[in-house]
C-alpha cells in the first residue's frame, strides 16, 4: 500500500499535502474494502445460521431467494433498509441513535488486522492482539447505550447482563490469547502466524498441551462475548422479549444484526490464525509461499476454509446447546475459565524458558498431541455414529439439500436410503 | 508549527477537539449517564492523539483500559442507581462558584506545567515499533515494579472480595 501511494505520488509529482491526502485516500479506500468485506460475510453468515438450523431442525431452511436461497440476505438487506426507523417517543434520541455505531466500529475495525494470507491483510499492526482486545471493547458501551437509551426496562436488563458477560468472558479470553503470544514472541497476527507451520503439530493447538486448554477457552469465552447461544442470556426471548435491541427497527436492528454475525467470523479468524497455523500450507515455507500468486491463494483459500469451519461450529453450538442460567454463566467464567487461562498462560510461558525451541522433545510432544487430538476426533465420530444408530436418526450434512427432508417423514424412503441406521420397529424383521 | 499545513495538523486539531468537547460535555450535562456516554469521546479522542503520536501500544491500552473498564465500570455503578436520570438526585449543584474556583485553580496548576515544561521538539513523529522495547524494560529492568504493582492489584482484589463477602450462610 504504502510502495503504491509512493508510486502514484512520485508519477503525479505532487506536493506534499497531496501526497498526504493521496496516501489517507488510500487508507480511506482499504477501509471501505475491509468494511464491505466483513459486511459480505456476515450477510453471507446469516443464510448459513438459517440453512444449518434448518437441516438440524429436519426442514429446508431459506430457498426462495436465489439459488439455494444464497441471496436471502440481499432480501433482507433490502428489507431492514426500507423499514421504518423507529423511535421510541421516551427514549434519550441522541444515544438511542448513537447506540449501534460503537457496536459496528468495535466489530468491523477489528476485521482490518484479520490475516486473510500471507499478503492479504489490510493493517498488519505491531500490535495486533492487543488492538482487537481494545477496539472490540467499544461493542460493551455500544450495548449499553441501547440498553439505556431504549428506556425499557427489558432492554435495561439486557443491555447490563450482556455488558457483565462481556467484561467477564474478556478476561478469560485475552489471557487464552496471550499464552499464544508468549509462546510466539510477537503482538502482530502476521508474525504469529508465520512463527507456526502448515502442519498440525507445528500448530500452536498442538505444540504444547497448554495450548490445545488455551484454545477451549478461547473458543467459550468468544461464543459467550458474541452474546451467542449457549450464552444468550442478554436477549433470552423468554425473559426479556429481545434485550437490549428489543426497541430497534429497520437498518438500526440491522447493524446489531450484522455486528453480531460478523463476530462470529472475527473470533473464528482469531482462533484459526493464532491456533490453527492460518495461512499456513503443509510443505511450504513462508519464503517460498510469498513469491507465487498460486500458493497465495491457496494460503488464503485454506484460512478462509479453517475460519468457515469454526463460524460452522459456532453456529451448530446455536441450535444445539439450552441457555445457561445466570449463575451457571458466571460460575463458569470465574470459576473454571479465568483460572484455567492463568494456568496455560503460565504453563507456556514456562514452556518456552524451559523446553528449547525446535527440541526433540518439543516435536514428540507436538506428534502425540496430534495423535491424541486425531483420537478424539475419532471417539467423537464414532460415538455420534452410535447415538445416531440407536435412535435411527441419520447424518444429514447437506446444506444444498434442495426439495423437502422427506427422509424424516417417510418410512419407506427412509428404509431404501437410510436402512442400515434406521431403528426398527417392534416386531419389524430386521 | 512551521508554515505548511499538514494532514497531520488538521487530524490533530480534529482530535483535539473532540476529546475537548468530550470534556465539556461530561462537565456540563445534567444528566449523568450522558456526561459518562461524554467521556467516551474524550478516552477516543485520547487515544487517537497517542496514535497521532506514534504510540501505538499506548493508544490500544488507553482504549483498552479507559473504554473497556473504567468508562463500562462507571456505567454499571450509574446504571444500577436508581432514580439516576433524575439531575436534581443524581447531580445536584451544591456551589457553582466553588465549582469555577476550583476549576480556575486546576487550570492555573495546568497552565503553569504546560508553560514551563520542556516540551521535546521532533520535526516528524518515528512510525517504530514500542512494543518489543516495552516488553524488554517490564521484563528487564521494570520487573521488580512490575511485580510489586501485581502482587498490589491481587491484594486489593482479595480485599475487594473479603468485603463484598456477606456472612457465613447468608447466600
Amino acid at each position: 500500500m504504502r510502495a503504491l501511494a509512493e508510486y502514484l505520488a512520485a508519477s503525479w509529482q505532487l506536493s506534499p499535502l497531496g501526497r498526504e491526502l493521496l496516501s489517507a485516500g488510500l487508507i480511506l479506500l482499504t477501509a471501505i474494502v475491509v468494511f464491505a468485506v466483513a459486511l459480505l460475510i456476515a450477510a453471507l453468515l446469516t443464510w448459513l445460521e438459517r440453512r444449518v438450523a434448518g437441516r438440524v431442525q429436519s426442514r429446508v431452511g431459506p430457498n426462495r431467494v436465489g439459488p439455494l436461497g444464497l441471496l436471502q440476505w440481499l432480501a433482507d438487506g433490502l428489507k431492514m433498509i426500507l423499514k421504518e426507523d423507529v423511535v421510541p417517543a421516551a427514549a434519550d434520541r441522541p444515544l438511542f441513535l448513537l447506540a449501534p455505531y460503537p457496536v459496528m466500529i468495535g466489530v468491523f475495525a477489528a476485521f482490518a488486522t484479520v490475516p486473510f494470507s500471507q499478503l492479504l491483510i489490510a493493517a498488519d499492526l505491531d500490535v495486533g492482539v492487543l488492538y482487537l482486545i481494545a477496539v472490540t471493547s467499544l461493542v460493551v458501551v455500544g450495548i449499553l447505550m441501547a440498553g439505556w437509551g431504549s428506556n425499557n426496562k427489558w432492554s435495561l436488563l439486557g443491555g447490563i447482563r450482556s455488558a457483565a458477560q462481556i467484561v467477564a468472558y474478556e478476561v478469560p479470553a485475552a489471557l487464552a490469547l496471550l499464552s499464544v503470544v508468549v509462546m510466539a514472541g510477537t503482538l502482530s497476527l502476521q508474525s504469529i502466524v508465520a512463527a507456526q507451520g502448515g502442519w498440525p503439530w507445528e500448530w500452536y493447538l498442538l505444540r504444547t498441551p497448554f495450548g490445545f486448554v488455551a484454545f477451549f477457552i478461547y473458543f467459550t469465552a468468544a461464543v459467550a462475548e458474541g452474546n451467542r447461544t449457549p450464552f444468550d442470556l442478554p436477549e433470552a426471548e423468554s425473559e426479556l422479549v429481545a434485550g437490549y435491541n428489543t426497541e430497534y427497527s429497520g437498518i438500526r436492528f440491522g447493524g446489531f444484526f450484522l455486528g453480531e454475525f460478523a463476530n462470529i467470523y472475527l473470533m473464528s479468524a482469531i482462533a484459526s490464525a493464532l491456533f490453527f497455523g492460518g495461512w499456513q500450507i503443509p510443505g511450504v515455507t513462508p519464503a517460498e509461499q510469498v513469491g507465487s500468486v498460486w500458493w497465495q491463494a491457496l494460503g488464503f483459500l485454506v484460512f478462509v476454509a479453517k475460519a468457515g469451519v469454526g463460524c460452522l461450529v459456532v453456529i451448530l453450538l446455536r441450535w444445539t446447546f439450552p441457555r445457561l442460567r445466570v449463575d451457571q454463566l458466571t460460575a463458569l467464567c470465574y470459576r473454571y475459565l479465568a483460572p484455567g487461562a492463568f494456568l496455560c498462560l503460565v504453563g507456556n510461558a514456562l514452556w518456552i524458558v524451559l523446553v528449547p525451541a525446535g527440541s526433540l522433545f518439543e516435536r514428540m510432544v507436538g506428534y502425540g498431541m496430534t495423535a491424541v487430538a486425531a483420537a478424539l476426533g475419532l471417539w467423537f465420530v464414532l460415538r455420534m455414529r452410535r447415538h445416531m444408530v440407536s435412535t435411527g436418526d441419520r447424518l444429514d450434512l447437506d446444506l444444498f439439500a434442495r426439495g423437502h427432508t422427506r427422509a424424516a417423514f417417510d418410512p419407506a424412503w427412509q428404509a431404501r436410503a437410510y436402512g442400515r441406521f434406521r431403528r426398527r420397529r417392534p416386531g419389524e424383521a430386521s | 508549527m512551521n508554515g505548511d499545513f499538514t494532514l497531520a495538523d488538521g487530524v490533530f486539531w480534529l482530535l483535539s477537539a473532540a476529546t475537548a468537547l468530550g470534556g465539556l460535555g461530561a462537565a456540563l450535562s445534567r444528566n449523568i449517564v450522558r456526561a459518562v456516554f461524554f467521556l467516551l469521546l474524550t478516552f477516543a479522542g485520547v487515544a487517537g492523539l497517542y496514535g497521532l503520536l506514534s504510540a501505538d501500544f499506548l493508544a490500544a491500552v488507553q482504549l483498552m483500559v479507559y473504554v473497556g473498564g473504567v468508562l463500562v465500570l462507571m456505567l454499571f455503578a450509574v446504571m444500577l442507581t436508581s432514580q439516576i436520570d433524575q439531575a436534581h438526585q443524581s447531580n445536584p449543584v451544591g456551589s457553582r462558584w466553588l465549582g469555577i474556583a476550583c476549576g480556575a485553580a486546576m487550570l492555573a496548576v495546568l497552565w503553569t506545567t504546560l508553560v514551563r515544561a520542556p516540551f521535546l521538539e521532533e520535526s516528524a513523529p518515528a512510525y517504530a515499533p514500542t512494543t518489543a522495547e516495552l516488553g524488554h524494560t517490564l521484563t528487564g529492568i521494570g520487573f521488580l515494579p512490575l511485580l510489586a504493582v501485581g502482587l498490589l492489584l491481587c491484594a486489593v482484589i482479595v480485599g475487594a472480595v473479603v468485603v463484598a463477602r456477606r456472612g457465613p450462610g447468608t447466600e
